[in-house]
């Protein structure tokens, strides 16, 4: 069905209120189920045996032992989950990191798994499963991944994307490109070039919440799966077609997810789970452990990035090109894809050319991490910028605001944009008190930008009228940080009704036709658009219903502050039906009342932020401590600001982790050495200040409401922002992350070297 | 080996089996049925399982079941007197201190513990108090004002 979504600029009444979250009271008390807080009556408890080695090939396992000890219900290998994919490579490359088959590609790789009927008996029978490892030459970094003589991880590996096809197998599995203009000619214009390479290691996404499911197969081929995810229409898609299982026989219930961020939009364990199952015909609940977490699930890429970027005197960029290099576990994904389309995204480029390589390396498969890829280019770019205007004798807010997108600009990556939020969120920071607030002894400030681009796509929600009047949203994408208010304030926006009267809950994969997950910040966007068309659509049989008690055409009945009202003189004396009238009466004029919507949600808006960042360098230690923040980023419209906040300083804080303290390590043996929370170190509440936000509201025309997305953006800058702000403060350009203490004093040692040096 | 255990959970008598190698983690969400503390780690590096023992706060998976033999023990389920909730969990829920909520009930746990010490903290004070807790969605931002916002009303009332 097409509906009008165009943006209309009405005035709000609920939407932009900030009234109590529905789900608040239950996650207060402990009452909400989380995936591990699922239990099931003779549930068994599944393990996965995991390879120690970050490359090898599986010669045989034996799980005899294992089998024979007492209390355990099933074992299973790749055997019990045998290729049904037909040639889908994106498919098989999701089976085989499930379970793997010929080959371990990465420290914690699944091998085996199985399900007893305790923890204890469990884990007893892993220690029995034997594997016969041939261990092989690897590689875990990017860099080194494409040097001469690297392993190849696969040996059909020929880099798809460039032609002719290569002639050898290579670790780089596929080439993009972006751009537009000439890009030599743009640098003859330049009078200031300055080229770089830039380094950025893996993170996780962090989410305190372990991967956990409960699955059920029942001898008829039913099943039924409970977990915490972001999307439990793609992972019963997933499941299904691995495990040859109609689709719909398979009913997956999403629990309330203890955060994502993008990690949670795969399937991991859970096609194990139910293999666990449907071999031991019992329920098996599987939960990761935090190291299994760390080893096996998530991580963002490793990145190496080339970039060049020239300047007329007078600030104007006259051409960018940029090589993009992603790790991307052992599978191809799309990686340095969206980072080669994001890189310059924030500014008008007459000549611009961005390559994106996906490189294969023994980690773990690449998976989202909030706005994916879109840090690590920030970070080159941004901090060139800085750089750029520093040899001009530029304010590199002004060099900014200069080259900002606008609407009618082309951007890096093709589309013209609309009317964007770039250029405001830089005047923004311009007035913003923080950027002329004094600062103290070894203290910088810094800033930069951010883009993202936001998804729309596959949408479906139900409106009930419930006999009382009071009125339930069910939808299809997952609440992962206040969604059901928000939504629950647009459907009572919609009918004028209270928030109160309004209860929003996500429904399972039995109760909605097909949803895509919540990623790309759509959730709110693209849920509220087809819930204004689901309120839509119940208004239209309320005033039917309406005319009907009242016995007068339809067209006379309007819609208005919650109430059917008759319109026309010869109707005055009718006083208007309020929705619970209507309900009440619903058995004697038709029957049940709802609205629904099914849609494609099309032009998401995308989404700038300029963030503003002080710190302060320990110069014995090269410790930096951010000690104030703000974040400025265009909503749209905020639905329930305060959460829109809470978007805001959440990423910043994930972009403060990743840019000072948080990476992946992994020694010779290509073992990860930090699989844990007191080694991988995220930022705790001492380490971070209060984070200021401002939210401005371009409204996006593609939506009723004017909404864009909002929940990615803010990871974007702090990167670059915390790398310029040690730049100003000490005059040395950090050109890797993260930018830890050791890395900080080496830049600041070097500096004092030259310094000396050249006195 | 399975032994009996006797304890007080959140003002109830509650006996309870455990092996030996059982934390008291394990025991509350698995055997008693009490899901609220969570599992973020396992290694005490989290404090998502965090429950006060005999007026101290501990990370419940750091202490066998077996150690609560004759103790005490308060967890977010015990939190609210009956359906008045303790003001932590108002303020948490106004000022929006929680996204996932994953960590709310460890947050919770701690920021009593905390207010009982000391009723007047200073922001400082705060977040060195509540950085044993983890969270990734909020930036602990809001979270932090929650907890003054309470200790400003329970000095007040
Ligand atoms: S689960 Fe106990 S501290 Fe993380
Ligand atoms: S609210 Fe999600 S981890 Fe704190």
């Amino acid at each position: 069905m097409s509906a009008d979504t165009r943006y209309t600029g009405q005035e709000f009444k609920s939407v932009g209120t900030r009234p109590l979250r529905p789900d608040g009271i239950d996650k207060v008390t402990g009452r909400a189920r989380f995936g591990a807080d699922i239990n099931l009556p003779g549930q068994l408890v599944g393990r996965i045996l995991r390879s120690p080695h970050a490359h090898a090939a599986i010669r045989s396992i034996d799980t005899s032992k294992a089998e024979a000890l007492p209390g355990v219900k099933a074992v299973i290998t790749s055997a019990d989950l045998p290729d049904l994919t037909d040639g889908n490579r994106e498919m098989f490359d999701i089976l085989d990191n499930c379970m793997a088959r010929t080959h371990a590609y990465y420290d914690g790789h699944a091998v085996a798994a199985v399900a007893a009927v305790d923890a204890h008996t469990a884990r007893q029978a892993l220690k029995l499963i034997k594997v016969d490892y041939e261990v092989l030459p690897h590689v875990t970094d990017v860099d080194a991944a494409i040097a001469k003589g690297a392993p190849v991880l696969h040996k059909d590996c020929f880099t798809r994307g460039v032609e002719p096809k290569p002639r050898k197998a290579s670790n780089i599995a596929y080439r993009s490109e972006f751009g537009h203009g000439d890009v030599d000619a743009g640098f003859a214009k330049a009078d200031v070039i300055i080229e770089r390479t830039f380094r950025t290691e893996q993170t996780h996404q962090g989410y305190i919440e372990p991967h956990a499911c409960v699955a059920s197969i029942s001898p008829d081929g039913t099943g039924e799966l409970w977990l915490c995810t972001q999307g439990h229409f793609v992972v019963r898609q997933h499941c299904a077609e691995l495990l040859g299982l109609d689709v719909s026989k398979l009913r997956v219930t999403p629990t309330e997810i203890g955060g994502g961020f993008g990690g949670k939009t795969h399937v991991w364990a859970e096609p194990v789970a139910l293999a666990l199952s449907r071999k031991a015909n019992r329920p098996v609940k599987l939960v990761m452990s935090r190291d299994e977490v760390f080893r096996a699930s998530g991580p963002t890429s490793a990145t190496s990035i080339d970039i060049r970027i020239g300047v007329t005197k007078k600030g104007r960029i006259t051409a960018g090109d940029a090589t993009l290099r992603y790790s991307s576990g052992p599978y191809l994904g799309m990686w340095a894809e969206l980072g080669a389309m994001t890189s310059f995204a924030c500014y008008d480029m007459k000549n611009v050319r961005t390559v994106g390589l996906e490189i294969l390396v023994n980690r773990p498969k690449t998976t989202a991490y909030r706005a994916p890829s879109a840090p690590m280019a920030a970070f080159a770019v941004e901090s060139m910028i800085d750089e750029l205007a520093g040899r001009i004798g530029m304010d590199p807010l002004e060099m900014r605001i200069l080259n900002a997108a606008k609407k009618g600009t082309r951007s890096s990556y093709g589309p013209v944009y609309g009317p964007i939020g770039i250029g405001p969120t830089l005047e923004a920071a311009r007035e913003h008190p923080h950027m002329s607030a004094p600062l103290g002894k070894n203290q910088g400030r810094g800033m930069a930008c951010g883009f993202w681009f936001n998804f729309g796509g596959q949408t479906c929600t139900d409106l009930n009228i419930t006999p009382d009047g009071s009125v339930t949203l069910t939808v299809g994408t997952i609440d992962v940080g206040g969604a059901r208010a928000s939504l629950a304030l647009v459907a009572a926006e919609e009918l004028g009704i209270p928030y109160d009267q309004v209860r929003a809950v996500v429904g399972d994969t039995s109760s909605l036709g097909y949803n895509d997950m919540t990623d790309g910040s759509r959730g709110t966007f693209s849920s509220s658009m087809a819930t204004i068309m689901s309120a839509r659509n119940a208004i239209t049989i309320l005033r039917q219903r309406a005319a009907r008690m009242w016995d007068i055409p339809v067209a006379k009945v309007i819609w208005e502050a919650g109430c059917a009202k008759a319109v026309g003189k010869k109707y005055d004396n009718l006083a208007p039906l309020t929705l619970a009238e209507i309900a009440a009466a619903a058995p004697k004029t038709g029957g049940p009342i709802a609205g629904h919507n099914e849609l494609v949600a099309d032009g998401a808006g995308v989404s700038f932020a300029t963030h503003i960042c002080d710190v302060e360098v320990d110069p014995e230690t090269g410790r930096t401590q951010v000690v104030r923040y703000t974040v400025i980023q265009d909503a749209g419209k905020a639905v329930h600001p305060t959460y829109v906040e809470g978007q805001y300083q959440g990423g910043a804080a994930q972009g403060i982790g990743w840019a000072l303290n948080e990476e992946y390590i992994y020694g010779e043996d290509g073992r990860l050495q930090n699989a844990g929370f007191l080694d991988y170190r995220i930022p705790v509440c001492s380490d971070l200040p209060m984070i200021d936000t401002q939210i401005l509201e371009i409204p996006n025309p593609n939506h009723p409401y004017g909404i864009r997305g909002v929940g990615e953006t803010s990871i974007v800058p702090p990167l670059a922002a915390i790398g310029n702000a040690v730049s100003n403060a000490f005059g040395v350009r950090m050109t890797h992350v993260p930018m830890s203490a050791p890395r900080i004093l080496k830049a600041l040692e070097e500096a004092a070297r030259d310094a000396s040096e050249v006195a | 080996m399975t032994q009996l255990v006797n304890t007080n959970i959140n003002g109830d008598a509650v006996g309870f089996n455990c092996e030996t190698d059982e934390t008291l983690l394990d025991v509350l969400r698995n055997r008693v049925g009490l899901t609220g503390a969570k599992e973020g780690c396992g290694t005490g590096d989290c404090g998502a399982c965090s429950v006060i023992l005999d007026g101290t706060l501990v990370c419940a998976c750091l202490v066998l079941g077996m150690e609560a033999e004759g103790r005490k023990v308060e967890t977010v389920e015990g939190l609210s007197d009956g359906a008045e909730l303790h003001p932590l969990q108002s303020k948490f829920i106004e000022h929006a201190a929680l996204q996932c909520g994953i960590c709310t009930p460890g947050f919770l746990m701690a920021a009593k513990a905390l207010l009982k010490n000391n009723p007047d903290p200073t922001e400082e004070e705060i977040r060195y108090a509540l950085a044993g807790n983890l969270c990734r969605c909020t930036g602990y931002d809001k979270i932090v004002r929650a907890v003054q916002a309470t200790a400003a009303e329970l000095r007040g009332g």
